[in-house]
C-alpha cells in the first residue's frame, strides 16, 4: 500500500438538525483510484465539497500526508494537491478557455500582469495532453460557445494543471453522450497511469467498477461499506449490495464476503 | 461529437484582424455610435464643429468624467453598482481644498484626498460585501450620508482656492499647453493603465471571473469578497482623482461637488457597452461612453437647439446605444 495521501476522520456536516454527513472516516492512498458510491442524498456531494474546501465541516479532522491541516479552505485544498472537477463544472462561461484553466492561479510576470503567451501555450499543452483539441475552437474561444462534453474537457484540463496528486471527479459523465463519455474515461485512464490518485464519484456502478480499485459506499451520511475490487469480485455484487441498503428486506448479498474478510483479519491478528 | 455540427471553415487561429473585431465588439460598437453622432452634429453645425473651441470646452471637463467612469466599469463587471461615488468625490475634494486652504502643499492635499477616497471606497465596499447588503440601496444610502457629513460642518459654503494658480501642482495637472488642457493627458494615462488592468492583469481577470460566476471563482480559490471590496476601493481612488481635478479646474470646491456626475457617469458605463449582468465589460468603451455623454450636451446647444432638447437627446442616445449593444453582443448567461 502506498503513502496515505489524504485522510478524513469522523467528518460531520449538519444543516440545522439534519446531518448531510454524519461521521465519515475514509482515506485515499497515493496512486489509488477509489470509487465513491451512494444514492442521491447519501452525502456524496457534501463530502466532495468538504474535500475541495468549499464546505466547512461541522466536526472532524482532515489529514494530508499524515499531518492534520487546520482551517481547511479551498486554497488549502489546492495547496494540498487536490483538484476537483465539480458536477456543475464551475466554469465562467463568458470567459475564454485559457481564463477558465488559470482561474485563481494566473501566470503573471512583474506586478501581477498576465504572461499571456505562456498561459496560452500551457493551455494548448494541457488540452493536447487529454486529447481535447478541435479545428473549431482554440484556447481563446469563449466557454459559452462549447458543448457539454467540451466544457467537461475545460474542467479536466484545469484539474490536471499543477500536477495535482488527487483528482476528484464528481459525476464526470452525467448528461454526456456515449462518445463523449468514452473520451472522459480515456482521460481517467491516462491520469491513473500517470500515478495520480483519483476519487471517482459516479452513478453508473459498472463504470466505477471498471476504473476503481477500492469502493466506498455511502448511505444516509455514513460509510455503509468499504471494499476492495478483489473482495467485491464483480460489479453485480456491488449493485446487489446497494439494492440491499435501499430495500433492506432480504439478506445482505455481501455477508459471506464480509464474514470471510473478518475471519481473514482475525487470522492475521492471531 | 457535437462540435461536428459547427461550421468547419472556422480555423483554430483566426486572422488577427478578425480576432480583434470579435474581441472588441462592444467598444467598437460604441466607437461607431460616437462617429455617427459626431457626423450628425457636423452636418447640422459645420461651422462650429470644424473649429477647435467646441472640442476644447468638452475636453476641459471630460477628464473628471473619465476618472469616474473607468472604475465604475470594474464595479459593474464584478456584479455590483455604486451610487455613492459623487459623495466620495465631494468628500475627497473637500479634504484637498481644506489642505490647500490651510497652506499645505497641494501635493500633500492630493495624497490626503486620495487616501480618504480609497478609505471611503473601502468602507462602502465593506458594508456592501461583508454585511451582504444590496449595493444598489446601500450605496444610495452612503451617498446621502456622506453628502450630509459634508453639508453639516460646511453649512453649504464653498471654498475658493485662487492661490492654486501659481503652484507646481496646478501647472502639472491642470494648466493648458498650447491651448490643450493638460488634464486630458492625465486622464488618458489613467484610462490606458486601467485598460491593461482590466484585460491583462490578475485583478481584472479576477473581477471578471467573480462577476461571471462567483461560486466558480470561490471554488477555484479566489477570495471573492476581497475582489469585490477592491473594486470599491478603486472607485474611491477614481472619485478622489475626479474631485481633485474638478477642484483644480474650477479653483473652487463646492459642497455639492460631484452630484451632477451621478447619472451621466452611470449612463456612460452602459452606453459604452458594459452589460448589466456582470462578468464582461469594456473600459475603452466606457471611456468612449463618457466622451459621447459629454458631447451630447455641448453638441446639441452648439448645434443650434435650445437647452430644453438636451434631456431628450440624452435619453435617445442611451436607449439607442443599449439596443445596439444588445444586438451586437452575444449573451451566454
Amino acid at each position: 500500500m502506498g503513502e496515505r495521501l489524504i485522510e478524513l476522520r469522523d467528518i460531520k456536516k449538519s444543516y440545522g438538525n439534519v446531518f448531510a454527513v454524519g461521521g465519515v472516516s475514509l482515506h485515499v492512498d497515493r496512486g489509488e483510484v477509489v470509487g465513491l458510491l451512494g444514492d442521491n442524498g447519501a452525502g456524496k456531494s457534501t463530502l466532495i465539497k468538504i474535500l475541495a474546501g468549499a464546505v466547512r465541516p461541522s466536526h472532524g479532522q482532515i489529514f494530508v500526508r499524515g499531518k492534520e491541516v487546520p482551517g481547511w479552505s479551498p486554497a488549502r485544498s489546492r495547496d494540498a494537491g487536490i483538484e476537483t472537477v465539480f458536477q456543475d463544472r464551475a466554469l465562467a462561461v463568458q470567459q475564454t478557455i485559457v481564463r477558465n484553466i488559470f482561474m485563481g492561479r494566473e501566470i503573471t510576470t512583474a506586478m501581477g500582469f498576465l504572461d499571456v503567451a505562456k498561459e496560452r501555450s500551457e493551455a494548448e499543452r494541457l488540452m493536447r495532453e487529454i486529447g481535447f483539441t478541435s479545428k473549431v475552437f482554440s484556447p481563446d474561444s469563449i466557454v459559452g460557445q462549447l458543448s457539454g462534453g467540451e466544457r467537461q474537457g475545460v474542467a479536466i484540463a484545469r484539474a490536471i494543471y499543477n500536477k495535482a496528486d488527487l483528482i476528484i471527479l464528481d459525476e464526470p459523465t452525467t448528461a454526456l453522450s456515449l462518445t463523449e463519455t468514452e473520451k472522459v474515461f480515456r482521460f481517467v485512464r491516462t491520469v491513473r497511469e500517470s500515478g495520480r490518485s483519483i476519487l471517482f464519484i459516479g452513478h453508473n456502478i459498472h463504470h466505477v467498477f471498471d476504473i476503481a480499485e477500492r469502493f466506498i459506499v455511502l448511505d444516509r451520511g455514513r460509510v455503509a461499506l468499504e471494499i476492495t475490487k478483489d473482495e467485491a469480485k464483480s460489479a453485480e455484487n456491488l449493485i446487489a449490495f446497494m439494492e440491499h441498503i435501499a430495500h433492506p428486506n432480504g439478506p445482505n448479498p455481501l455477508e459471506a464476503i464480509l464474514a470471510e474478510r473478518a475471519a481473514h483479519r482475525q487470522g492475521a491478528q492471531a | 461529437m457535437s462540435s461536428l455540427s459547427q461550421p468547419h471553415n472556422a480555423s483554430i487561429k483566426p486572422s488577427p484582424w478578425r480576432k480583434f473585431l470579435l474581441g472588441n465588439r462592444a467598444s467598437l460598437g460604441t466607437l461607431a455610435v460616437f462617429v455617427v453622432m459626431m457626423l450628425i452634429f457636423f452636418a447640422f453645425a459645420p461651422g462650429i464643429f470644424s473649429r477647435w473651441p467646441i472640442y476644447n470646452s468638452v475636453l476641459l471637463t471630460l477628464p473628471v468624467a473619465l476618472f469616474l467612469v473607468v472604475p465604475l466599469v470594474f464595479i459593474v463587471t464584478v456584479g455590483e453598482i455604486d451610487l455613492s461615488f459623487p459623495a466620495t468625490m465631494g468628500f475627497s475634494a473637500w479634504i484637498f481644498a481644506l489642505a490647500v486652504q490651510a497652506g499645505f502643499n497641494p501635493f500633500i492635499g492630493m495624497i490626503g484626498a486620495i487616501l480618504v477616497g480609497m478609505g471611503l471606497g473601502f468602507g462602502v465596499g465593506a458594508i456592501v460585501v461583508y454585511a451582504g447588503l444590496s449595493s444598489l440601496v446601500a450605496t444610495l444610502g452612503m451617498n446621502f450620508l456622506l453628502r450630509g457629513l459634508i453639508m453639516i460642518p460646511t453649512e453649504g459654503k464653498s471654498i475658493s482656492l485662487l492661490g492654486l494658480n501659481d503652484t507646481l501642482a496646478y501647472k502639472l495637472f491642470s494648466s493648458s499647453v498650447g491651448g490643450f488642457p493638460i488634464q486630458v493627458v492625465w486622464a488618458l494615462i489613467f484610462v490606458i493603465i486601467s485598460i491593461f488592468l482590466y484585460n491583462r492583469h490578475r485583478f481584472g481577470v479576477r473581477v471578471r471571473a467573480v462577476g461571471d460566476n462567483p461560486d466558480s471563482a470561490a471554488q477555484m480559490g479566489i477570495d471573492t469578497k476581497r475582489v469585490r471590496v477592491a473594486t470599491f476601493v478603486f472607485m474611491g481612488l477614481g472619485a478622489a482623482l475626479a474631485g481633485i481635478f474638478s477642484t483644480m479646474i474650477n479653483f473652487t470646491w463646492w459642497p455639492s461637488s460631484g452630484d451632477a456626475y451621478l447619472l451621466p457617469t452611470l449612463a456612460a458605463v452602459f452606453v459604452g457597452g458594459t452589460p448589466t449582468w456582470g462578468g464582461v465589460g469594456t473600459v475603452a468603451g466606457g471611456a468612449m461612453g463618457a466622451v459621447i455623454v459629454s458631447f451630447i450636451q455641448t453638441g446639441i446647444v452648439a448645434g443650434g437647439l435650445s437647452g430644453f432638447y438636451v434631456q431628450f437627446f440624452n435619453g435617445l442616445i442611451i436607449i439607442l446605444s443599449l439596443l445596439g449593444h444588445r444586438w451586437n453582443q452575444i449573451r451566454y448567461r
